[in-house]
Formats: structure tokens, sequence, C-alpha cells
């Protein structure tokens, strides 16, 4: 259509059990996303532990923003939009590293990595002008959860706690997988990018339903056994926590197996130094409960992608071109863990990964198809009829089921019509 | 150090080696380019530039052997979606230059390679600098290891899931 839809006519594209194709392919429906999505609600944007020192730095992003991530020299965390306050150039060029300031090149303006301008080349030209008027921009709110940075531009709005809701207890229990009770973000990123429209990413990272057919390649033979978790007769579930957060719950299966890191695909004994570790921290019947339910597979609204072992960070840069940003998670404390963990997400995921090449050939394959006319709709009703609740009152379904994405348009369409 | 003669005809028989794993590669002949693999071979695509610790950070590929055969196993399925279709592949491999000798004996070599890959998606290139450490095993030169260090490996980069 190109023209964005007035907020009474969200409702003519976003059904209970349908979307419209458009969604995915109209330029001017992701500007308005960027600015009712990314510019607005809270969006994941880099952990603590990527800044673990003083004037450490790290390059990140909020959709085609790129935003500088920097622990100041009083150890607070800031996200600093990478633009010139003079004519707007960069002011960082490099991934990471450690600095107190960052000087533009274009006429030597020189910021604090809190924002603060603190210089100008030649300052008798600016007699008179107020240098705290002059900062870098940045994201107006920050916030942390368990060493998670969120950032929203909104100034007003639900704290990131009320945002994350139900969700908050999935990240929780993976910290937990840490002796030390924290999550680290120190193996680098892969950088995945993908000619689709980043909402066929989001939708597919809690989609039980396509594992049996897009991953049987690798399923059949690695003799692995991520297979049945996602077939006819798996008792996994698919979870709604609203606020567009979606998890697939493998737990009842891992239950029914009973038998500690068979999630991972591995044993105690194989991993003796961190079985120890985790009895340690934990007692010998926590730590057993812990390493039998395994991490959580959820997908953080709009971009955090916790999915076991690994997570991935979506960005999106246009409507039809996104980057999956992807690392190992690395557990404090668990070092032969985090060197399997590492191993395991480099086979899996990235540009050549067993699993997520073909996930993502899918994304570009969808961005293609809808372009087509006809049936305009995309169908999303699988399950629809035995939508249940759990006991905190979340809409659960088999895992096959798209309950997921009916849950992220949902909340999808509250976010578009409320500007 | 080699004779003169003897560095010509090494020279000669690594770069007919890496004209040959070339061709395999372009052809999607997978078991074949499997069998050019020593035992303990590595086969290493860093990201992120190309000195990164491999143990410590991700790289798009670190297979090891048993990796290596499980990559191309998924490829025989025919159910590896990114290459069926297959994408369509030619390389130009130049630069093919004899370094240092390894201290277990392997051959040093690097080369550079730009690939023109036609796929489903579009037509993407890739241009890479190569090093690999050959071995004559029961006469035959195999590869023992091969890094390709893609030029533009900082960056976002679309699926590599043909053999590169
Ligand atoms: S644009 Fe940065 S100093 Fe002029
Ligand atoms: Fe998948």
């Amino acid at each position: 259509m190109n023209v964005v839809p007035r907020a009474s006519q969200w409702g003519e594209l976003i059904r209970a059990d349908r979307v419209h194709g458009s969604l995915y392919t109209d330029p001017a429906i992701f500007e308005a996303e960027l600015q009712n999505i990314w510019y607005r609600t809270w969006v994941y944007v880099g952990h603590e532990s990527e800044v673990p020192n003083a004037n450490d730095y790290v390059v990140k992003s909020i959709g085609p923003q790129s935003v500088i991530m920097t622990r100041d020299e009083q150890g607070k965390i800031n996200l600093l939009l990478n633009r010139c306050s003079h004519r707007g150039n960069q002011v960082c060029s490099y991934d990471k590293g450690n600095a107190r300031s960052f000087t533009c090149p274009f006429h030597s303006w020189t910021f604090a990595n809190d924002g603060r301008l603190v210089g100008y080349a030649f300052p008798d030209g600016y007699e008179g002008q107020d240098r705290s008027k002059l900062a870098l921009g940045r994201v107006t709110r920050v916030q942390s959860y368990r060493g998670f940075v969120f950032g929203s531009f909104a100034a007003e709005g639900p704290t990131l706690e009320e945002h994350l809701g139900g969700a908050a207890e999935t990240i929780d229990r993976l910290v937990r997988f840490s002796p030390e009770g924290e999550v680290e973000v120190t193996a680098g990123f892969l950088k995945h990018r993908v000619k689709a429209n980043w909402k066929f990413i989001l939708e597919n990272e809690c989609d039980g339903y396509h594992p049996a057919f897009v991953h049987s390649s690798i399923f059949g033979v690695a003799d692995s056994a991520i297979g049945k978790l996602y077939g006819g007769a798996s008792t996994a579930v698919t979870r709604d926590y609203g606020n567009g957060h979606t998890e697939i719950d493998l737990r009842p299966e891992f239950r029914k197996r009973d038998a500690p890191m068979s999630w991972f695909g591995t044993t105690e004994e194989r991993l003796p130094d961190y079985t120890a570790r985790m009895k340690a921290a934990y007692g010998n019947e926590q730590a057993r409960e812990i390493m039998i339910d395994g991490t959580p597979h959820v997908m953080i609204f709009p971009n955090l992608f916790i999915a076991e072992i690994q997570m991935f960070v979506i960005q999106p840069l246009a409507v039809d071109d996104s980057v999956q940003h992807v690392t190992a998670l690395q557990f404090k404390g668990a070092p032969d863990m985090n060197r399997r963990l590492r191993q395991q997400t480099m086979g899996s995921v990235g540009p050549a990964g067993l699993l997520l090449a073909d996930d993502s050939e899918m994304y570009e394959r969808c961005h293609r198809g809808v372009l087509a006319r006809s049936p305009e709709w995309i169908f999303l009703g699988r399950g629809e009829q035995r939508e249940r609740q759990d006991e905190l009152g979340f809409k659960i379904g088999h895992v096959t089921d798209e309950i997921p994405s009916r849950g992220i348009w949902r909340h999808y369409r509250s976010l578009m019509e409320a500007v | 150090m080699l004779s003169r003669e003897s560095s010509a005809t090494l020279i000669s028989a690594v770069t007919a080696f890496i004209y040959k794993e070339a061709r395999l590669q372009d052809e999607h002949q997978y078991e074949a380019w499997e069998a050019l693999w020593t035992d303990d071979g590595v086969y290493w695509v860093p990201a992120n530039g190309d000195d990164i610790d491999p143990e410590k950070e991700m790289s798009i590929i670190y297979d090891n052997r048993s990796r290596i055969s499980l990559r191309i196993k998924q490829l025989l399925t025919g159910k590896r979606h990114t290459q069926t279709p297959q994408s369509r592949l030619r390389r130009l491999v130049s630069n093919i230059e004899l370094l240092d000798g390894q201290p277990g004996g392997d051959i040093s070599v690097a080369s550079n390679s730009m690939v023109f890959e036609s796929s489903l998606r579009d037509d993407t290139i890739w241009a890479a600098r190569n090093e690999y450490r050959l071995r004559y095993v029961d006469g035959e030169l195999r590869m023992a290891y091969k890094k390709v260090n893609l030029v533009n490996n900082e960056k976002a980069l679309f699926t590599l899931s043909f053999l590169i």
C-alpha cells in the first residue's frame, strides 16, 4: 500500500489467526515499525560483560542506528548514538575498545564516554555556546536485567521489568546455569545477513512446526535426539508470555528423560568440573533439577532470542534486509561447559551453520514468496482450537502450534495502534 | 632449502592440487573433496579478522575432521535446503606461494581466490586468502589444514553453505 495504515486500520491487516503479506514487504510499514517498535519499546542492545572494565566500549545497534555502549569511569553503562552533534559524522569507527573519550575525525570535537562534549577545536568560534546542550545523543532510557542491557527511546512507558513480564523468569532460569549466577557474552558474534524481513526471523524462533522438515538433513546424519522434541508425540509446549515474548518449553520432555545434561546431549560424567561446581553452588538436589531442565528457548520481543546454548540479536536494516548477530552463551565459572557451548554453537549457527543456514534459506524464500499477490494472507491458525492455559495463566499449546506467532502479532498490533 | 628444481616440482604439484580442490568445490563433488583431507584435518573460516583465537571466539567454520565429515553428509542428503538447488559456482585461484615449512614437515602454501556464486537469493562474490598445510600420504598430496580468510569476514555475511 506504501501508505502507513491509520491506527484504526491495523485490524484489517492483522486478524487473530492470519496476517496480511504486505506487513512483511511494504517499505512504509517498515518505517512505521522503526518508529513504533524499534524507537519506542524496550530493545535489547548488549550485555554488561561485553564492557567489563571502566572505559570499555562496544558498538551495537538499534535497528539501522549505530549505538555505542560504554562503561564510563563511574562504571555506569551508557547507550550513545554514534553521531557527532556537530555535523553528524560517526564518532566511533571501531567495533570495540577502551577509550575515555571519542574524538570526531571531521572537526575534532571530543566527547567523554558518558556523552558529554568536553572540547572542540578552535573554541573561540563558539564563545557563548552552552556545551552541555551539544552532547552526543543517547538512548533515553537504559535498564539492565541480570546483565542484559536494554534501551528505549521513549521517555515514558513501561519499565523494563513490566515489559519483560512473565518472560523475565526465563532469564532467571538461564543465569542459573552458571555456578555463579551470571551469563557472559565473551565469544564474539557471527553476523549473518538475510535478504528477508525481520519478522520472518522473529516468528521462526519459537516455531516448533518447522524443525522436523527444515532440519531433517542434519538431524538424520547427526543422530540427533532433537527431532523428537518437535514431533507429533512431543509433550513440549509453546507459550505466549504476552508483550510479544514467546517460548518453546522443552522441560516436559527433558523431565521425562530424567537425566542431567541430556538436554545438551551429554552427561554429568563428561562434565565433571561443571557438575561439581553446580552441586557446590546449588546443592545436589537443585543442581540436578537445573541440569535436567535445560536452558530456555525464548524469544524476547522484538530482538533477543535465547536459544538454549546461544543467543541471537535480530537487527532490521531495511524491509527486506536483516542481520542475525549470534554468539555462544557462556556461563561464569564453567570453563569446560563453555568450551562445548562454543563448539556446538559454531557448528550450528552463522552463515555456514548446519542449522541456521537452512532457517535463513526459509526466511529468504518466504520473503520472495509473499511478494505474490494471492492468497494475500499468512495463515497462523495452527492449534487455535487446542490452546490452553498453564498454571500461571499464560497461553500454551502443542510444541508445533502457532501460539507464538499469534502472540507476537497481537502485541505488534497493540504497538502499531498505540500511536 | 629446496633446490631450484625440487622447488619447481613442488610448486607445480601443489598448484595442481589446489586447482583440483577448486574444481571439486565448484562442482559440488562432496565425497571427492572430503577425500582430499588427512585424518587430522582442520577446516577453518574465521570471523571478525584473520587472527582470532578459534578456541575462544566464534568462527564461521571451525571443523575438526569429524565435523567436516558431518558437513559433507548433510550436503549429501539432498535436503540441505540452502544447497537445494545447489549454488552455481566458479572460482579463480591465483598467487599460489610456498611459505616457510611447518615443524611437522607439512608443506605450507597460500593462495588468493575469488568465487562467483549464483544462488536463488542473488549473485554473490566472495574473496579470500587461503592458507593450506599439505602433506604427502601414500604418495598423494592431502590437506591437513585449510584456513580461509574472507576479505569481508568482519561484516554481516550472507549464507555461505557451499564449500569455500
Ligand atoms: S562533524 Fe564531528 S566535529 Fe564536525
Ligand atoms: Fe530452525
